[in-house]
């Protein structure tokens, strides 16, 4: 490696109950090509953010070689960052839309009060830049009429006209069609033998290995290996991605029953990846937890939004406890017995402002024991709110308190009692320890599990390998809106075909 | 059909048109610069009182007529800057914050002009600006009197509206505020101020407001009374979605309104018997409102409009 232009030393960074990273080391070298690897939460993001002055670290220093040798860079500003030769490009673009593509690159160069720099030397410079570096891009177009891609290149020559030294991608190809993802990292490899340092996140594998010169490897936040990408492969990488632990808990696998839900040749349509799903078929069981693994934005969001009842499929057809539900709304599938646990619980899973009480009679409000001639009985809700606080240890101010002032895993868990107490035939589980402590993460498991062996199927949506391996019966790998059986309950195969490799 | 075209074609129309537009020239332009930075300025009113309040009580208690307008313009700016601290580092309801300083600009104005003249019960007058009686262009036929003879203050709005459209256009703030109002995190990414640009520009829209309430007692009357805003502060933010954000085409409406408001009152002299007043005194909001309709459909608001941006979040 030529002489170092960055170094990170010791970062650490704490989000309430979540280690973010933690004594993370990191160098860059001039002209480098560094790929940032790991799962979904392993502090990648974080980490560059911090690098922008973005976040404050809690310790750590960071260094830039500033062209008379590395000096300390000073955290937590952005301006600093820029004025080091640090460029960013954000995962969601910071372009204005209203604007032409120049004046978005143009934006903030030079004084505010000088002519708007439309043409002349300005323009002669990024042109040069554009000529240089391969990024072509229509420089009077409105960044609104652009695509994803030419928006991108409008996001990296902004970095690059300021004489951007370091350059940052957060997760650059997640937009891209692959043969766009393939002319970005011609053009970066060109600007790195230029001298230009490139760090960029990513999870796929194949880019990782064809575009990088080193790769470092991030998991819960600590830095695991850094290899040489000449040395790797892709099942080294995947190992240590997911990690080589043995499974904490082996769970007793019970006998299945009757199927609860039954998913035949779903299909939908959709512009983005995220929102789409090809010829989805899969079973459930009473008493079977059935794990759906995968990099977020695979078509997870669209299956749980089909068994939700808030998304019809274009095609196919779905059964709760072996019947069609009579329409395809929340309301029938709640009634024909799907327990809901978003993936966002402050956004999907309570209403913030109303209480603990009123949150645990939101999806039975026709319920006898909760009305009469649509009048509420206050004495009743009351003492199931009061029991179901006790029944699952609910801690905040009390059942009268607004739900938003509950913290994340005691939020979770009202939202657990009120999928409990419906005694519903299915659970569907969207990434239920997501942001938790190791304690509620637990303590929600443990309720899965329980659900389960009281007769209920549970499908468990998530990204956690771990806790999927612990938790589950069977495994599925969600790739492109497909499912495919994992055929064996071991992380780095399952790895492997979460980054898209075939197993 | 020939008296509606005689008063067309008069130039007494046409002056008094856009002599009407003026305040509203200024208005529209102060709330188009507050909202393409991405505040809605709904203060607009109160400060128009205010504006006209402090102007006029400035001149009365003698002070030149400039300094007056100088007094006008900083204490729309200093309405301005609560509205923005309200609502650009503290976030809260543009809405709310607005309402609230229209009521606490008119009552304040109310207030001083009651304290300041405890006793009075026709409000005193002062000397307005006079019509600037510029030689040789002041006699040519028609645009002589509609262009030539009106004060100062139509002059200083009418070059505000090529300021603001230079400032918009041709500088490099300018771009940045359009940015700020359409992506605060494209100006912060940049290491711009994503405060400084919003708090600036609702101050200077609110400066710019008051003088449309300072040309009311300083130029188009020679008095302050109550209720003599009237609602022209809330024309103005319709004004500015019919305008799409633009100072050229927020030219054209507020002349437009100003038109509409002229022919009323000729129109009320040559058929006021047969029609009830009132019906002239609804047309220009209800032609306001059919102009808007067809203008606005399509509009492009700045896309951060209403939407408050904290630093350190994204």
């Amino acid at each position: 490696m030529s002489a170092p232009v960055l170094e990170l030393s010791g970062l650490s960074k704490r989000f309430g109950a979540v280690q973010a990273n933690a004594d993370v080391d990191l160098s860059l070298g001039r002209g480098e090509v560094l790929a940032l690897l790991g799962e979904n939460g392993a502090g990648k993001t974080t980490l560059m953010n911090m690098l922008f002055g973005h976040y404050l670290p809690d310790a750590g220093h960071i260094r830039v070689d500033d062209g008379q040798g590395l000096r300390d860079l000073p955290l937590g500003h952005p301006q600093a960052a820029l004025s080091a030769g640090i460029g960013m490009v954000h995962q969601h673009f910071t372009l204005a839309e209203n604007l032409s593509a120049l004046d978005n690159i143009l934006l903030g160069v030079g004084s505010l009060l000088s002519r708007r720099k439309r043409g002349g030397a300005a323009r002669a410079h990024v042109e040069d830049v554009m000529a240089r570096s391969g990024l072509q891009v229509a420089l009077d177009t409105r960044v609104s009429r652009l695509t994803v891609g030419e928006r991108q290149r409008v996001e990296i020559l902004k970095a690059l006209v300021r004489n951007t030294r370091i350059l940052v991608l957060d997760e650059p190809t997640a937009v891209l069609t692959p043969q766009e993802a393939d002319s970005l990292f011609a053009n970066l490899h060109q600007l790195a033998v230029d001298g230009l340092s490139v760090i960029f996140i990513s999870h796929k594998l194949r880019e990782v290995l064809a575009f990088s010169d080193r790769i470092a490897v991030l998991r819960h936040g600590r830095k695991v290996g850094e290899i040489a990408t000449a040395e790797a492969d892709e099942r080294r990488i995947a190992r240590l991605m997911v990690g080589a632990e043995a499974p904490q808990v082996e769970r007793a696998p019970m006998d299945p029953g009757a199927p609860v839900l039954e998913l035949s040749g779903i299909r939908c349509e959709a512009a983005s990846a995220r929102d789409r799903l090809s010829d989805v078929s899969l079973t459930v069981h009473a008493r079977e937890i059935v794990g759906i693994a995968g990099v977020s934005g695979n078509g997870q969001a669209a299956l749980a939004a089909v068994i939700s009842g808030l998304r019809a499929p274009d095609a196919g057809e779905i059964r709760v406890g072996g019947a069609l539900p009579a329409r395809h709304t929340p309301a029938a599938l709640i009634r024909a017995g799907v327990g809901r646990i978003p993936e966002d619980r402050h956004h999907d899973g309570v209403v913030g402002s109303m209480s603990v009480a009123e949150n645990l009679i939101l999806e039975r409000l026709d319920g006898p024991d909760v009305q009469r001639r649509g009048f509420l009985r206050r004495r009743q809700i009351d003492a199931a709110a009061i029991a179901a606080v006790e029944e699952f240890d609910i801690r905040g101010p009390g059942p009268d308190a607004p739900v938003r002032l509950l913290s994340g895993g005691n939020m979770q868990k009202m939202i657990l009692a009120r999928v409990f107490r419906a005694a519903p035939k299915l659970i569907l589980a969207n990434q239920p320890t997501r942001g938790l402590d190791l304690g509620a993460a637990a303590e929600v498991g443990r309720r899965l599990v329980a659900a389960c062996g009281d007769g209920a199927g549970v499908l468990l949506i998530s990204e956690d390998l771990d806790e999927l391996i612990a938790l589950s019966d069977r495994i599925l790998v969600m790739v492109d809106g497909r499912l495919t059986e994992a055929p064996r309950r071991d992380r780095t195969e399952i790895g492997l075909m979460m980054a898209g490799a075939a197993a | 059909m020939a008296d509606i075209l005689s008063i067309l074609l008069s130039d007494s129309f046409w002056a008094a048109a856009l002599r009407i537009a003026t305040p509203l020239i200024f208005g529209v332009l102060g709330a188009l610069l507050c909202e393409r930075s991405g505040v809605l300025n709904l203060g607009i009113e109160g400060i128009f009182v205010a504006g006209a309040m402090t102007g006029w009580l400035a001149v009365w208690m003698g002070a030149p007529l400039w300094l007056g307008v100088l007094a006008a313009a900083l204490a729309g700016a200093g309405f301005g800057l609560i509205h923005a601290i309200l609502t650009v580092p503290l976030g809260l309801s543009q809405h709310v914050s607005g309402l609230g300083v229209t009521m606490l600009a008119t009552s304040v104005a109310y207030f001083t002009y009651r304290t300041a003249l405890p006793d009075v019960t026709s409000p005193p007058r002062i000397t307005p600006f006079q019509p600037l009686d510029i030689p040789l262009l002041s006699d040519l036929p028609f645009v002589g009197p509609v262009l030539f003879q009106q004060t100062a203050l139509t002059w200083l709005a009418l070059g505000c509206v090529f300021l603001v459209w230079y400032v918009l256009n041709r500088m490099s703030l300018g771009v940045a505020l359009r940015a700020v109002g359409d992506n605060p995190d494209a100006v912060d990414a940049q290491g711009l101020s994503v405060y400084g640009l919003r708090i600036g520009a609702v101050m200077a829209g609110s400066a710019l407001m008051a003088l449309g309430g300072a040309f009311l007692t300083m130029s188009a009357f020679d008095a302050f009374f109550f209720g003599m805003v009237n609602g022209r502060g809330w024309i103005c933010i319709a004004l500015v979605i019919f305008a799409s954000w633009r100072p050229g085409k927020a030219l054209l409406g507020a002349l437009l309104f100003g038109a509409f408001d002229a022919f009323q009152v000729r129109l009320q002299t040559e058929v006021g018997a047969m029609v009830p007043g009132q019906v002239f005194l609804m047309a220009p909001y209800i032609l306001s409102i059919i102009a808007l309709v067809v203008a606005a459909r399509g509009a492009d608001y700045p896309r951060a409009l209403l939407t408050p941006w904290f630093k350190g979040q994204r």
